[in-house]
């Protein structure tokens, strides 16, 4: 039980990084830096979900860490840099409005999300109890982006982060769910970026731009 | 093994219509495919019936009477759509909206939405009915953007996004009860995820993470529901996408999600020990009934009227399911058959109706009864039915929620009692001129298929003035389940 200490401080280190990933994301203006910040908290996301593997003798978590290495590293970012290649939009920037502020409506949220935490980490038994606050930080943190975006490339962007947040929050405060269940969780996320590459094509062609704010011709009258 | 097929046909038929979507005969497959679908449902309501309450595959699926219920009505609902989808795609494509490649995607996709909806239905399992649902909402925006005009991908955009993120809290509050049976039921294989064990355990579950993940649910699957604040999409993806798209959506779809709120609520009340569950899904299902009626009034299309008439009467059941006990139960499961059979049926009609026009503007349909007599009727007849008209099955049941109402929740009614009234002088004023009066529209160049239109209304009919005893027993057995 003597290296159980080092194993919990080093996943700490890792939730954290995942939070700063976040926060990084939250104002990155670069459609293509933006995946490659993806790329990275799904990096930390198999490195925590090893750990824990590891840590806690769970086979399972091994293949779902593999998992999450190929669908979350490998074939998600790949997917999506090829398809903003396509579109040609690598080099767009966005305009982000009042990033102080952003910053500060994050902190409020990652505040709550340790607030709303508290009850349940005091119950949990597993090596990983601390970090569901973080967990749910990084999931209202993609919230947030998912609001303050006004690209449909960085929309998805954020919808993914919230993915990852997701399963963050899976890993450390069960051990991950049942491996058919993770399965089909990534093989909905999986379809379902394909069917937003489809729509990107679709909103170009009708749009001529990937901007959201074309979007607002249904409104109630 | 009837299961199987059950949720098997439709497998199957996607996979077939995948490859045969854009031949000439597709429409009739897509139809073969529903009615083996519904007679494999028919099957399986008759072994359960006979058998009693089951479970199937390791305790994957699971079958008991308030389930059941609603797979039948969903595979029957999959059919007639299939049956009026036949002509009026055929005439979409005659007035040049679709080509044989999109019939292709439009065929697959509404085979694959229905064995997904059938699957979210029989599972016992919480983490395949999220899979489930988000599958089913996957399949579904690509047949709202299906006619790829601006206003059909806004509308499907929208609905992904809104939806997408409301799936995701529910899978947050899906690992949530994961977490808290998991100590109770073991984190080996699957148990501390199957409804059946969390129910039998329910009162030992730990209440803070309960009501913490009933909270996720509710709000994740209650965006599914057009719960409002969080009823956005559904009134742009039930106008902009085909007709039978937005029949199955209204009809089958909202039942769906509501089928996940009300297990999950299951498990909340037994857990949390009060009445703080119910309470919630009858606010929520009050302030959609409300913001509903406040929007009807102001609508200008014939779809997205419906559409947010769906969004009332679904805040009506979720109240009724709220409130809870046999009779509210009863009430909500009955409200829940004839909602879904008229509103598919008004959809039906009003397709027909917007195709005879050439436009979904209400001011613009103009005496459908000179053109086609069955359209209109139709629609006049779906439209009395759905607005609670003796003595069709909507007021039955609006009636029993009414009086359940009265008795144990007095202060609702008056809200409960305006809002329906709005709702009736609101659609009523569009209808009528919708029906009678002059034109010169042409009829279609395909004889409609108003034969599903009158089903439904005649079953509505039915329903409302003499309840057969067998499926009054069968609510009964549901709503004592629900509890």
């Amino acid at each position: 039980m003597s290296a159980l200490p080092f194993a919990t401080q080093l996943l700490h280190v890792l939730a954290a990084g995942l939070l700063l990933l976040s926060f990084a994301m939250l104002t990155q203006r670069r459609t293509r830096r933006l995946v490659v910040l993806l790329a990275w908290q799904g990096a930390v996301l198999t490195a925590s979900t090893l750990l824990i593997a590891a840590t806690a003798h769970l086979p399972h978590l091994y293949w779902s860490a593999a998992l999450t290495l190929t669908v979350k590293v490998g074939l998600l970012p790949w997917l999506l840099l090829r398809l903003v290649r396509r579109l040609g939009v690598e080099r767009d920037s966005e305009p982000l409005v009042n990033v102080p502020t952003l910053m500060l409506v994050g902190l409020a949220l990652v505040i709550f999300a340790f607030g709303l935490a508290q009850p349940i980490s005091a119950l949990a038994t597993t090596v990983t109890r601390q970090t569901l606050g973080i967990a749910l930080a990084v999931i209202l943190l993609a919230f947030l982006m998912l609001i303050a975006r006004r690209t449909a490339v960085t929309q998805v962007i954020g919808f993914l982060a919230l993915e990852n947040g997701l399963f963050f929050a899976a890993t450390s405060t069960t051990y991950g769910m049942p491996m058919v269940i993770e399965l089909g969780i990534a093989l909905d996320v999986l379809v379902g970026v394909f069917v937003f590459g489809i729509f990107f094509f679709q909103i170009r062609e009708q749009f001529d731009s990937l901007d959201l704010q074309h979007l607002e011709a249904l409104k109630e009258d | 093994m009837e299961l199987l097929l059950v949720l098997g046909f439709p497998l199957l038929g996607a996979v077939l219509l995948a490859f045969a979507g854009a031949h000439r005969r597709a429409p009739e497959l897509n139809v073969a495919a529903s009615l083996a679908t519904l007679l494999a449902a028919a099957a399986l309501v008759l072994r359960v019936i006979r058998t009693g309450p089951m479970t199937v595959a390791q305790e994957q699926f699971f079958i008991d009477p308030f389930n059941v219920f609603l797979i039948a009505l969903t595979a029957f609902v999959g059919f007639t759509t299939a049956l009026f989808s036949r002509p009026y795609m055929r005439i979409e494509e005659h007035h040049g909206r679709v080509n044989a490649q999109r019939l292709r995607l439009y065929h697959s996709m509404y085979q694959l939405f229905m064995a997904a909806m059938l699957v979210a239905l029989a599972t016992n399992n919480m983490g395949l009915l999220w899979v489930a649902m988000e599958a089913a909402t996957l399949s579904t925006v690509l047949l709202v953007s299906l006619y790829r005009t601006r206003a059909s991908i806004e509308a499907a955009w929208k609905y992904f996004i809104l939806c997408g993120v409301g799936i995701a809290l529910a899978l947050f509050g899906t690992i949530l009860l994961y977490f808290a049976a998991e100590g109770l039921l073991g984190g080996e294989g699957m148990r501390a995820l199957l409804w059946t064990h969390l129910d039998a355990v329910k009162g030992r579950l730990e209440p803070t993470v309960i009501g913490l993940a009933f909270v996720f649910l509710l709000v994740g699957y209650g965006t599914k529901v057009g719960l409002a604040p969080l009823h956005n999409w559904l009134p742009d993806a039930h106008a902009e996408g085909p007709t039978p798209v937005s029949a199955v959506l209204s009809g089958l779809l909202l039942n769906v999600a509501l089928y996940a709120v009300v297990r999950c609520k299951i498990l909340a009340e037994g857990a949390i020990h009060s009445a703080l569950p119910g309470r919630m899904l009858m606010g929520f299902g009050l302030l959609s009934t409300l913001l509903a009626v406040f929007f009807l009034w102001r609508q200008r299309d014939i779809k997205r009227l419906f559409a947010y008439s769906s969004i009332e009467h679904m805040g009506i059941v979720t109240f009724a399911f709220g409130m809870g006990g046999p009779l509210a139960n009863f009430a909500a499961l009955l409200h829940m058959t004839v909602h879904s059979l008229t509103k598919s049926a008004i959809f039906f009609a009003a397709g027909h109706a917007a195709q005879t026009a050439g436009t979904q503007r209400m001011d613009g349909i103009r005496g459908l009864l000179a053109v086609s007599p069955t359209i209109g009727w139709g629609l006049m007849l779906g439209a009395l039915a759905i607005l609670g008209l003796p003595p069709f099955g909507v007021f039955a049941s609006e009636y029993l929620i009414l009086t359940t109402a009265m008795r144990e929740h007095p202060w609702a009614t008056p809200v409960l009692i305006v809002a329906l009234g709005v709702a009736f002088a609101a659609i009523f004023r569009r209808v009528q001129p919708m029906v009678f009066g002059d034109t010169d529209a042409r009829p279609l160049p395909h004889s409609p298929a108003l034969l599903p239109v009158f089903a439904h209304i005649a079953m509505v009919l039915v329903l409302g003035l003499y309840m057969p005893p067998a499926l009054a027993d069968w609510y009964r057995l549901a709503a004592r389940l629900i509890g």
